[in-house]
């Protein structure tokens, strides 16, 4: 049992460092991405942290490039946008390119895909180091024919200079050229000067997509491949009590029956057959169950029960008021990722050797967790990115990848691969985590924000993998690692507190964060994180306040913001929307507005909206809506479109649909009769995205910037609808119906 | 051993009869189109054509396919020549993840075979089995659009072209 005993050395080595690290909020300068809050050498984006130009951009013999990145494609179509960054500055056509993303084995490290962040990581790192790239070309060429660089200009791969002469990029980089450290500042080309950036680039991966071509990990089919498949418990923390898999391995086409702990899982030949023999060992196992779930129906009073570490992430003015305009107890269920396609993972091991094929947000992380697992060297464990399906968040993707490593151990090289049930996407994927906030805010005499206090209660939106903990897995196995410690994002970003802090100019303000170390449902980050919640209490607020000073929401937004950038955005929404000229709605619909900068520190975005209210039935459908967003300089235009639109049909999802559903032992939404999503029925009628463009400013990431104005608008116009302030989400259809009843019984009139 | 045609050509597959027929798309006849979503008819990721009738091939049992004409997104073109469907979701830029498209476009192919000129009615009604996380929708509904155009212009050239010969 040596291999127990390495793994256990390892693991008091990580269970030490971990305590340490969760005993402070800011002990552990975690952040979404994994990267430090502190830069280390001052270079621009991820540059920073993996200095030396040609671990990003290699130029070959022919004068193509291939240039490396370490995020991720996860459908937000970085893999495009990043490629035009480079093509740009490299000013060297797009399809000279070639794109390697996250590889242990090959690219830097950058964390995790994730938080909006990856442009301005990896775009700013792959855009300085294309233009010193560049610059390193036009020198050569200059000192070879003993010119000026000045003289000399890049173009199409080629650097040409006075009288004629030219050099394909090909031609001038030798084996040292481009070994080098960038440098802090670079010459970048005038946003005026764009031929790529900016520009709807159309994205290079969705001909595939379309045409049945190999786009995901998915689809990946290694010579000598056989499919894995696990047996889950049915409850968290479940033991395996009793069983006898004999009638499972004497399947015709099973390979091997993998028992350690209560993890289990079945390898065959072909994937129906996987299928089948998982059902069949399922129906085997004994459990002995433990779980004690929070009482669904009283969600909030359950997490608001729970011990609590708080901390103070505003506090200006006097935010005490003797009494309140406004006061109000916002919740949001448990939401599920929902990807449509359940997480999948390769694995194989060689030798000594382990690599998996992942679709997980973060390559390194992963390995690192897996080496730790394994009791394998990291350098013998290698994550290389494949395609899943969007994600929006840490969904399976991490757990199915040490899965496939557990079930490629057993057969030695032969490629296990390894997709998750529906059933298992939706009963074991890390939830975004239901949530409270409790908003209290007073209006003074001259109709402005006299005081505001927001609290917010949730648990950990960052449970990603380093530690294996993380895993289940890890967790399930004969010898468990501990359960991961909670981690606590801290502020600018925040974790259950992103966006509780108001853009608004407030004198008298506070706000509190109660972190929950305790995790009632297994949870981690989803889109937006906290900021959906805060956003949607924040702006209901906002609106019940302009209501009660007779204001109109937009004016009253207005009046409380001073940042130029959001006053746009706002403005610019209301205009295109035809907000201060909206006609009377006709029974059963109604207008909302709401706005948010992401983070308070990534893309602006304003949102107004009208929608139609079935009198019958509550559906609630969006007839219009019209969004603004500023996300500094545009790379792709199309692609912040896209991303907008998506995020608004997400949102509205969320906001109507879903929750997760359990009983006091189990999760009870395990498909999508039990857990809905919006359909077709419920598609917004029109959406319109408008972009505030911003040459020269930095990048800001916009695939969470409509999340939570969208929540908020809706909310917002049911309440225009029905006079009724809806606190709890989902705004489902018996929700709504019961709001509409509600209202139209005092003011019912015949006429 | 059952024999159907595929995407027009014949094939015979051996795999279990009771085989759902998309893993014998996928793993049997290596057919990325169809995907596993949820197995439980829910989704649509798993749409495909069988005698141009639309169907959750992750519940359809491969034995009842015998002699049937199966279409998968394969069958609609390929990269270099994509066909108008294809086509007009890549001009409309019809996808996030695109884990859900190939479902959708083999829902909307039926749906065009059917209804050359869908309204907006006809098209969400068409599309309701069919999921999608990432909310292309709106660019999912264009495309289809896109492509009922493109369809009718092709369709009256040709006739243009026979009535003047
Ligand atoms: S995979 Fe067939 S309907 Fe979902
Ligand atoms: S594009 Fe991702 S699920 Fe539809």
């Amino acid at each position: 049992m040596t291999h127990a005993i390495s793994r256990r050395d390892v693991l008091r080595g990580t269970g030490a460092l971990v305590l340490a690290f969760s005993l402070s909020r800011h002990a552990f300068a975690l952040t979404e991405t994994g990267a430090s809050e502190t830069p280390l050498r001052g270079l621009p984006g991820s540059l920073d942290s993996t200095p030396l130009l040609d671990a990003w951009i290699r130029i070959e013999p022919n004068g193509n490039a291939t240039v490396f990145t370490g995020k991720a494609e996860l459908g937000q179509g970085i893999r495009t946008a990043l490629m035009q960054v480079a093509a740009e500055e490299l000013k060297l056509p797009i399809a000279r390119l070639t794109l390697i993303t996250a590889d242990t084995g090959r690219t830097p490290n950058e964390g995790y895909t994730a938080a909006s962040h990856s442009v301005q990581d990896s775009g700013t790192a792959l855009r300085n180091a294309a233009a010193q790239v560049r610059e390193i070309l036009i020198g050569e060429a200059a000192r070879r024919v003993g010119a000026s660089a000045s003289e000399l200009s890049a173009r199409d791969g080629v650097v040409i200079g006075p009288g004629g002469f030219h050099f394909g990029y090909g031609d001038l980089v030798s084996e040292q050229l481009l070994h080098v450290d960038a440098q802090p500042t670079s010459i970048l080309t005038d946003p005026r000067d764009f031929t790529v950036m900016d520009r709807p680039v159309p994205r290079v991966d969705i001909p595939a997509k379309v045409t049945g071509g190999a786009a995901y990990v998915q689809d990946m089919r290694l010579p000598g491949m056989v499919h894995g498949r696990i047996v889950r418990p049915p409850s968290y923390g479940a033991r395996l009590a009793a069983l006898d898999a004999g009638p499972v391995e004497t399947m015709p086409g099973v390979l091997k029956v993998v028992r350690d702990g209560a993890f289990l899982g079945v390898i065959a030949e072909k994937e129906w057959t996987a299928i089948q023999a998982m059902r069949r060992l399922a129906a085997l196992a004994r459990w002995d169950e433990t779980a004690e779930l929070p009482d669904e129906a009283r969600l909030p009073d359950a997490l608001m029960a729970l011990p609590s570490r708080d901390t103070t992430i505003l506090d200006v003015g006097q935010p005490v008021a003797p009494s309140y305009a406004v006061d109000g107890l916002f919740s949001r269920p448990y939401l599920a990722h929902g990807s449509i396609g359940p997480s999948c993972a390769i694995a194989r091991m060689e030798g000594d050797a382990l690599t998996v094929w992942t679709h997980t947000q973060g390559v390194y992380p992963l390995r690192n967790a897996l080496a730790t697992l394994l009791a394998m060297p990291q350098d013998k464990v290698r994550c290389i990115h494949a395609e899943g399906a969007g994600c929006y968040g840490q969904n399976g993707a991490d757990d199915v990848g040490a899965d496939a490593a557990l079930l490629a151990r057993a057969v030695p090289g032969r490629p296990v691969r390894v997709q998750w049930m529906r059933e298992q996407e939706h009963a074991w994927e890390p939830f975004g985590p239901g949530m409270v906030a409790h908003l209290r805010a007073a209006l003074g005499p001259d109709g402005s924000i006299a005081a505001w206090q927001h609290d917010v209660w949730s648990q950990s939106h960052m449970m990603r993998p380093g530690p294996p903990g993380t895993l289940l897995a890890a967790r399930d196995i004969a010898d468990p690692f501990p359960p991961a410690p909670p981690v606590d994002l801290p502020m600018p970003e925040g974790g259950g507190d992103r966006n509780a802090v108001p853009l608004y100019v407030l004198p008298n303000a506070r706000a509190v964060n109660h972190f929950l170390p305790e995790m009632p449902l297994r949870g981690s980050s989803m889109r937006s994180l906290g900021g959906y919640l805060n956003i949607f209490a924040i702006e209901s607020t906002m609106d019940d306040l302009a209501g009660l000073s007779g204001q109109d929401p937009v004016d009253f937004r207005l009046h409380h913001l001073a940042d130029e950038r959001a006053r746009t955005v706002v403005t610019e929404a209301a205009e295109r929307f035809g907000w201060k000229s909206r006609p009377k709605a006709p029974a059963g619909s109604g207008y909302g507005f709401a706005f948010a900068r992401y983070k308070n520190l990534e893309a602006y975005c304003a949102i107004a909206l009208e929608i139609a209210i079935d009198q019958d039935t509550g559906r609630t459908v969006i007839q219009r809506a019209v969004a603004a967003v500023d996300t500094g300089q545009v790379v792709n235009p199309d692609g912040v479109r896209n991303q907008i639109e998506g995020g608004i049909v997400q949102a509205t999802s969320w906001t109507l649909f879903e929750s997760v559903r359990f009983d006091r032992r189990r999760i009870t939404s395990i498909d999508w009769a039990s857990y809905p999503i919006l359909r077709f029925a419920h598609v917004p009628r029109h959406i319109e995205v408008h972009i505030v463009g911003r040459p020269g400013l930095p990048f800001l990431g916009a695939g969470e910037a409509a999340q939570g104005p969208t929540g908020a608008a809706i909310a917002n116009a049911v309440r225009d609808v029905t006079g009724r302030r809806l606190r709890t989400l989902p705004l489902d259809a018996a929700t709504v119906r019961a709001a509409m009843t509600a209202s139209s019984l005092p003011t019912h009139s015949p006429s | 051993m059952i024999t159907f045609t595929v995407n027009g050509t014949q094939r015979s597959v051996t795999s279990d009869p009771d085989t759902p027929l998309l893993y014998v798309l996928r793993d049997e006849l290596a057919l990325n189109g169809a995907k596993f979503g949820c197995g439980l008819g829910q989704c649509g990721a798993c749409t495909v054509l069988v005698d141009g009738e639309a169907l959750f091939s992750c519940i359809t049992p491969v034995m009842l396919l015998e002699g049937r004409s199966i279409r998968t997104v394969e069958g609609l073109g390929t990269v270099d020549e994509p066909g108008p469907l294809q086509a007009a979701f890549i001009a409309e830029q019809a996808a996030q993840c695109g884990y859900c498209i190939a479902g959708m476009m083999m829902r909307a192919q039926e749906l065009l075979e059917r209804i050359p000129d869908p309204d907006d009615d006809d098209i969400l009604a068409a599309l309701e089995p069919q999921l999608c996380r990432c909310g292309t929708h709106m660019r999912v509904i264009r495309a289809v659009k896109r492509a009922a155009q493109a369809l009718a212009q092709a369709q009256a050239l040709a006739q243009a072209s026979e009535g003047a010969r």
